[in-house]
């Protein structure tokens, strides 16, 4: 069970940190200062997020502390989704990733906080709160701009053409899937992918967005395993250089 | 006893969050236990935000502020039994918090919503006639807002 578990935290704490990662790098750059500063927020919120879940990894199951996890692994040891390490993009873009991700993440947590595995229905309790401000700014944009101009329309759909394949790829399975609901830690990746799409719907109708149709080999799978896109290592490579320069530093 | 509970509760009206200056470990509501035997004081100490970054430095400061105070044994731990929410903020923590010119939340009883989060008493003027301008602030715990009446933008302690 402790195998099916860290897998879960490995998958859901890898998403945050390269999520949030990718998020900070608005900060300075927003395209007007209220979202310069929620981007920059919501990215703290993440990075403290998949730091909370590190933590459970470490203390739970004697993985590494959480600094070496999230800094001396490379790209094949990430269970992220490739959506997260997508670059920014455009303003639409990174909103659409934004709206796509932290509607997953909420209910995510959600059915985490009825998990029979108590310190991380804790954790959930705590955590989906928080992100009911990520849902509602994520909500407000893509309304905005979706019955805004023809041109912000026509922006964010693009946005979400593009995105929407690859967030697919954050409900790829777990082999441990199943036993995870059958000991009622979590109900799964496919369960949680019908919720959000349900949830996703009438938002996105509300804004005139329509998720495009997509085969089922079109959903970009393999981040879970390990398989991601040119993006991430460069990525990682960023994110670690001041670690990488004297890793037993403290600070 | 009783003598030495009330000491440690007056150092811990000292030990202030670092983001809001006038505000103690015991406005937030931060402090979910307190056990004092002898010279050694055990504290349960409630997070706020997962991601706010002053949570260790509040750890060590109050295990500093109690050392300083004479108690030899001082341990912190934190508190996973249950959830900050900004309800537990005092009803001097919430005066303090105004007078400091930040907004107190509204409270929330569990469900937190975007008519919750939209309505802020300003702390200048006591309006209530005010409009949200971001859910985020310049901290993690801060909303935007802006005055209709006093015309002047203000930030809140987000009810969470």
């Amino acid at each position: 069970m402790s195998e099916a578990i860290k897998d879960l935290l490995y998958h859901m704490a890898d998403d945050e940190l390269v999520i949030g990662h990718r998020n900070s790098e608005w900060t300075g750059l927003g395209p007007i200062l209220e979202e310069d500063i929620a981007f920059s927020s919501i990215a703290q919120d993440q990075i403290g997020h998949a730091l909370a879940n590190y933590t459970l990894l470490n203390e739970q199951f004697g993985e590494a502390i959480p600094d070496v996890i999230a800094f001396s692994r490379d790209e094949k040891q990430f269970h992220s989704s490739q959506f997260v390490e997508l670059p920014i993009g455009d303003y639409a873009f990174s909103l659409m990733r934004h709206f796509l991700f932290d509607h997953a993440e909420s209910l995510r947590y959600a059915m985490l906080s009825e998990s029979s595995f108590a310190p991380l229905a804790a954790l959930a309790k705590k955590i989906k709160g928080e992100l009911k401000y990520h849902t509602l700014h994520a909500d407000l944009w893509i309304k905005k701009l979706g019955t805004g101009t023809e041109e912000s329309q026509a922006r964010m759909q693009s946005a979400l053409n593009e995105a929407f394949p690859y967030a697919l790829g954050m409900f790829e399975p777990a082999k441990y899937d199943d036993e995870l609901k059958s000991e009622n830690i979590f109900e799964g990746e496919t369960a949680l992918q019908t919720k959000w799409l349900e949830t996703i719907m009438p938002i996105l109708e509300r804004a005139n967005l329509q998720l495009p149709k997509l085969s089922i080999k079109e959903r970009m799978y393999g981040g879970r395993q390990g398989y991601h896109t040119e993006y991430l290592q460069p990525l990682l490579d960023e994110m670690t250089e001041v670690y990488r320069l004297d890793p037993a530093a403290t600070w | 006893m009783v003598i030495l509970q009330n000491k440690v509760l007056e150092v811990l009206g000292t030990v202030m969050d670092p983001e809001i200056p006038t505000l103690s470990v015991l406005d937030l509501g931060m402090i979910t236990e307190v056990n004092v035997d002898d010279h050694s004081v055990n504290i349960r100490l409630l997070p706020t935000f997962v991601a706010c970054p002053a949570t260790t430095y509040i750890k060590s400061n109050i295990a500093e502020a109690l050392m300083q105070t004479g108690f030899e044994n001082v341990q912190v731990d934190l508190e996973t039994e249950m959830n900050w929410t900004s309800d537990r903020i005092s009803e001097s923590g919430r005066k303090k918090l105004e007078a400091f010119g930040l907004g107190a939340p509204i409270q929330i009883d569990g469900v937190l919503n975007l008519d919750q989060i939209a309505q802020a008493v300003c702390p200048h003027c006591g309006s209530d006639n005010t409009e949200l301008r971001s859910m985020f602030g310049s901290t993690l715990c801060r909303s935007i807002h802006y005055c209709n009446d006093c015309r002047q933008g203000f930030e809140r302690f987000k009810p969470l």
